[in-house]
């Protein structure tokens, strides 16, 4: 049996999360609002220090920033997209961040994630939503590290934990 | 693990996705102006072929978005997909 890295499993702090749907070609000419960089193509991610812009679908984001700064950072994203038609939608209480992190993170998800989360298909930068055993997902990527994000909704929380705790125990007890 | 195109993501796995029914059907514009008989095949009436269908999709899990698929009713083999308001392709058309 191979040597196998702890993995962990940990809870986030909180976040101000946004959701937030724009035509694209609206967001071709504003490009960035409040320090999120909305260029990215459709399941990426791009970090900016402390801020994340995940493009979920062709006019949907999942905008994550430093707790504390709920109400400047909508009011920002909104004078940065004004006259643009758009919707953005405070979720900092509905979403959970779970960090899992290890060599052998992305088997761990695996256990749950049906889609292929090899370095091929699932680089640096990616991000997507999909499931996890039989919860909803935001999954990310943020770096080449093997550190994955999850974002969930505050009611799977326990599940999602639970499930990632449960599989991380046969990488860890080896 | 069966694997659907969503034309937005890509190949992704079969959960992720929702059925919708049969595609390209058109809402009557004037409703009102139909007969009963019209309304309710439009409501209800459906080709339901062995074989090649034209369907309704929505990658729930994914990118959030509906499109339509080529699907075979036999074999579950999605022949091909593309997005809303594009028209059926042409060759998957007659076969049955
Ligand atoms: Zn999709």
């Amino acid at each position: 049996m191979s040597e196998r890295s702890a993995i962990s499993v940990s809870v986030l702090g909180a976040g101000a999360t946004y959701s937030l749907r724009i035509a694209p070609e609206l967001v071709a000419s504003v490009r960035e609002a409040a320090g999120f960089d909305l260029t990215g193509s459709i399941n990426t991610a791009i970090s900016t220090g402390a801020k994340i812009a995940a493009r979920l679908g062709p006019d949907e984001w999942l905008l994550i920033g430093p707790d504390g700064q709920s109400n400047a950072l909508s009011d920002e994203i909104g004078a940065a997209l004004a006259g643009h038609f758009h919707s953005l939608v405070d979720v900092s209480h509905r979403n959970v961040g779970i960090s899992v992190a290890g060599r052998e993170a992305s088997m761990v998800l695996n256990a749950g994630v049906p889609i292929d989360l090899g370095d091929a298909a699932f680089p640096a930068g990616s991000a997507t939503r999909t499931v996890l055993g039989k919860a909803e997902i935001v999954l990310m990527r943020p770096d080449a590290d093997r550190v994955y994000r999850v974002e969930c909704w505050r009611s799977f929380a326990p599940y999602v934990r639970a499930f990632l705790e449960e599989t991380a125990r046969e990488f860890n007890s080896q | 693990m069966l694997l659907i195109t969503c034309p937005y993501c890509g190949a992704r796995p079969e959960i992720e996705f929702r059925g919708g029914g049969e595609a390209h059907i058109a809402r009557p514009s004037d409703p009102a102006a139909v007969d009963d008989q019209s309304w309710a095949e439009y409501l209800y009436y459906r080709s339901n072929p062995k074989g090649v269908h034209a369907e309704r999709w929505l990658h729930v899990h994914g990118c959030g978005r509906w499109f339509n698929a080529v699907r075979n009713t036999v074999s579950d083999s999605f022949e091909q997909t593309y997005r809303m308001g594009e028209p059926r392709p042409d060759a998957t058309k007659e076969r049955r």
